[in-house]
């Protein structure tokens, strides 16, 4: 399989690796996938006072598109409202990252993973 | 000369390592010196049709193609009127199980094989059910090897052959050969094996194992690709079968077509270097499997191997990495060329129907990888293996949410997974 070199660069060099503290209450955590079906990803947010996004982490258990998929949305949502960031379409990831099409679940499992976070965030604020 | 060469080719390799490393021998070997060397003469020089009668060009490749016969027969115990050359192990399957299958089609509709065959044995199989043939999948346990007391159940009057592989090609386990082909005889069934990853690596006697019909592949033991053999015994019991296409009728009726001479002068050649230096070799290739699994477990918690610990072949080791998904894995090591037990790679986000069959959960098969040793690797190519692993697995189990649930202590098959 040929991975496109913007898909090596974030598998080399993933962007914020790591985790947030998920008792935070301005942390909102998704968890997307499935271990049986080959891919798992855990994106955090945490929210700003102002009510950006400040900080995002991701983990992913997956091939090497979705970890790209996971590192560039890390990227993206960072300083974006929480409606911004929930506006992302797994085709635009799918485009910046030069997906085949037996990859796109890749992206589409970013976005879910993007939403989730969201979903637990606003879950946890009432909002 | 040949000395010479490899003994060049060894120092090299000690010195300086070739990335990306070949870890890959069930897929396929490269040609040993040797045998090229001796399917050289037979392009240019010795280019007569075997089957040609009036004259020396002919009688030349002719006994060529009787020598590589007789040493493709001696690897195995046969005689050599025994074998056939064939394009390959998936010709010599397709020959075996279809010709025995249509041969007595009239008398018997039944054939045994083993769900974790390979792919052209099951589709041969399944080309037989098509016909109206009814065929039986034997299931293995988890150590992949089947129950003999399945097979002689599954065993009926009906049954013509019963197809069961020597070594399994993706997790390297023996099945229990001899004592299949005692089964077999006693109930008066044709045992075919395909001994593709077997020939070279363990001992075999079609006598001794009772064995009807044997496959074999030139590429897989440092031979050509595109020639095989098919074992069909003569005598005691006398194996009937229906050839696979209409021709000249050489090959005993059974495979017609000009024998391709270099071909069938390199399985010999490959099957006697083979038969000479298999207890060395084994030996050697044991020692290299226990350094790159001791290797990799010294520094790396949750690494499983495949299949049966004791019963198989020391050169290839199927390793589960948990919570490392197999893709990702072979991305990082791509200085080690190796296959990934998950079908990922190929497209069908599916992971392999053997590890499926051996019981190895779907997330754990997502995470497998086959490391296959063979004649031309070193310690140091081991060592660079090990340490390239280490370095990947961990940096990869420190980016995956499974494995910081696993050190949470969080059970992940508690988490109701949203399935996709
Ligand atoms: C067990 C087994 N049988 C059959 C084959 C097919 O062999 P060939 O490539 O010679 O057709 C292979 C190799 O892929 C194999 O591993």
């Amino acid at each position: 399989m040929a991975y496109s070199g913007k898909v090596v660069d974030h598998y080399e060099n993933p962007r914020n690796v790591g985790a947030l503290d998920k008792g935070d209450d301005n942390v909102g955590t998704g968890l997307v996938g499935a271990p049986a079906c080959g891919d798992v990803m855990k994106l955090q947010i945490k929210v700003g006072v102002d009510g950006l996004i400040e900080d995002a982490k991701f983990k992913t258990f997956g091939c090497g598109s979705a970890i790209a998929s996971s590192s560039l949305v890390t990227e993206w949502i960072k300083g974006k409202t929480l409606d911004e960031a929930a506006a992302i379409k797994n085709t635009q990831i799918a485009e910046e990252l030069a997906l085949p099409p037996v990859k796109i679940h890749c992206s589409v499992l970013a976005e879910d993973a993007i939403k989730a976070a969201i979903a637990d965030y606003k879950k946890k604020n009432n909002a | 000369m040949d000395k010479q060469v490899s003994e060049a080719m060894n120092a090299r390799n000690r010195t300086n390592i070739k990335v990306p490393i070949y870890l890959d021998y069930q897929a396929t070997t490269p040609m040993d010196q040797r045998v090229l060397d001796r399917m050289l003469p037979y392009f240019i020089e010795k280019f007569g049709n075997p089957h040609s009668r009036s004259h020396a060009y002919g009688w030349e490749a002719e006994e060529a193609v009787e020598t590589a016969r007789a040493e493709v027969a001696a690897i195995i115990g046969a005689d050599p009127r025994e074998v056939i050359f064939t394009s390959g192990a998936t010709e010599s399957n397709n020959l075996a199980i279809k010709g025995v299958a249509h041969f007595f089609k009239d008398r018997k509709n039944h054939v045994v094989t083993v769900s974790t065959e390979h792919k052209c044995v099951l589709d041969s199989c399944r080309h037989l059910e098509q016909e109206g043939f009814a065929v039986t999948y034997l299931p293995v346990g988890t150590n992949g090897l089947i129950d003999l007391d399945v097979l002689k159940a599954a065993i009926t009057d009906q049954t013509s052959i019963v197809s069961v592989m020597a070594v399994n090609n993706e997790i390297g386990v023996i099945q229990p050969i001899a004592e299949i082909g005692a089964i077999c005889r006693e109930r008066g069934v044709f045992f075919h094996t395909d001994a593709a990853q077997a020939v070279g690596k363990i001992p075999l006697d079609v006598e001794a194992m009772k064995i009807d019909l044997m496959s074999i592949s030139g590429h897989k033991i440092y031979g050509p690709k595109g020639v095989g053999a098919l074992f069909v015994r003569r005598r005691k019991p006398r194996v009937r079968l229906e050839a696979l296409f209409n021709g000249g009728g050489q090959e005993r009726g059974m495979r017609s077509g000009t024998l391709p001479t270099p071909l069938c002068v390199g399985i010999g050649a490959a099957c006697a270097i083979a038969k000479a230096e298999m207890p060395t070799e084994a030996e050697r290739i044991r020692r290299l499997g226990d350094r790159l699994l001791t290797g990799i477990r010294a520094e790396l918690p949750e690494v499983f191997l495949n299949g049966d610990v004791e019963r198989r072949i020391p050169g290839n080791l199927n390793l589960s990495f948990a919570y490392v998904e197999g893709e990702s894995l072979l991305m990082g090591i791509k200085d080690i060329a190796v296959s990934s037990g998950s079908a990922c790679t190929s497209a069908s986000l599916e992971p392999s129907y053997v590890l499926r069959a051996i019981g190895v959960g779907e997330e754990l098969a997502h995470t497998s990888i086959r490391f296959g040793i063979g004649r031309f690797t070193t310690e140091s190519e081991i060592d660079f293996a090990v340490k390239t692993i280490r370095e990947h697995v961990a940096r990869l189990r420190s980016m995956s949410p499974l494995w910081e649930m696993a050190q949470e202590g969080i059970d992940i098959k508690s988490i109701k997974w949203n399935e996709h």
